[in-house]
């Protein structure tokens, strides 16, 4: 189907829209409450942008309310990482910080690529995702370089969603920029945010992937239901 | 409850205007407070340039002063510089 990567980036950033959402009233200060959200915003905007573009590249009248309401599980393409549960401030962070450092990679490729579309979107959206990884950045260099406590969550975060980089940079057909050539940039961001902040990178482990291709991990059915339940109850409803 | 110190935000809203006082947050320290002050006070294109400071930084004039701070100069009409033509062109004055 023509606009699969279109839909891999849009749910990508739909699904980690709604996980940071979920912060909001829970986070551990005002502030950060509304950077979380400001965050899951920004991400709500860009996959609008995409799915709605995946619907046109489609062609079979969906659009983005169709994408993101009426698809179950196994029909999203969000890579596992932006799935997995928001645990703690720290566990958080460091999804944060390994997606947000992958994205900007793309967007910065795909703002200069063949698809014009995309190429537009990612222009507008490298800036707001050049914050988000900034903002990764500072909690990961506060937690790992502050207390006794701070820095074992955040190593336990890292190792937590380290398995799931992987999958960032596998092939994608019909990819508008190859994901195997943001690893290298995203190794050096990345890896030197670790080292600034005095934490280990973690061992190399098993990749764990699946989400590409609509295996999912248990968690984002209930993601879904609850992203998916009002729109489904009530057809068409709007403010 | 809020362990982390108060700061006072200041936002200029464009060039050739002077930083303004908009409110005060919470952050752990100066680097994120500016990141705050993004986040809360400019989210609706409201600046172009952010100042923090520390709240305890900063030295106020005493509420029980003020008659002898600032009453003196309500009479004092030679002071207000009424006597020339402002220009149509000077919005900033």
């Amino acid at each position: 189907m023509r606009g699969q990567y279109a839909l891999a980036l849009g749910d990508d950033a739909l699904v980690l829209a709604q996980r940071l959402g979920e912060w909001v009233a829970r986070a551990p200060e005002l502030e950060e409450d509304i950077a979380l959200a400001n965050i899951a915003l920004d991400l709500l905007g860009q996959a609008r942008t995409l799915l709605s573009y995946a619907g046109e590249q489609e062609g079979e009248g969906r659009d983005e309310d169709a994408l993101a309401y009426w698809r179950d599980d196994r029909e999203f393409r969000n890579v596992l990482l932006v799935e997995l549960p928001n645990g703690d401030f720290a566990a958080t962070m460091a999804r944060q910080l390994v997606f947000a450092a992958y994205q900007y990679e793309l967007y910065d490729r795909l703002r200069a690529g063949t698809d014009d579309t995309l190429a537009a979107i990612a222009g507008k959206a490298v800036k707001e995702v050049h914050y988000h990884r900034d903002h990764a950045t500072q909690w990961v260099l506060r937690l790992g370089d502050g207390t006794d406590e701070s820095r074992r969550r955040m190593v336990a975060a890292l190792d937590a969603v380290w398995p799931y980089a992987g999958e960032l940079f596998e092939p994608f057909d019909g990819a508008d920029v190859d994901p195997a050539t943001l690893r290298e940039p995203w190794t050096a961001y990345v890896h030197g945010v670790l080292a600034e902040a005095g934490l280990d990178v973690p061992e190399p482990t098993a990749a764990r992937r699946g989400g590409r291709a609509g295996l999912h991990t248990e968690h984002l059915g209930y993601l879904l239901a609850e992203l998916q339940h009002l729109h489904r109850s009530h057809p068409g409803v709007t403010w | 409850m809020s362990e982390w110190p108060l700061w006072e935000v200041f936002i200029r809203a464009r060039r050739g205007l002077s930083h303004q006082h908009v409110g005060s947050l919470h952050a752990p320290d100066a680097a994120m407070a500016v990141r705050n002050a993004r986040d809360v006070y400019t989210r609706r294109g409201e600046g172009v340039s952010i100042w923090v400071v520390p709240s305890g930084q900063i030295t106020a004039s005493s509420p029980d002063e003020k008659d002898a701070f600032f009453d003196p100069a309500a009479d004092k009409v030679y002071r207000h510089p009424t006597f020339y033509e402002v220009p149509a062109e000077a919005k900033h004055l």
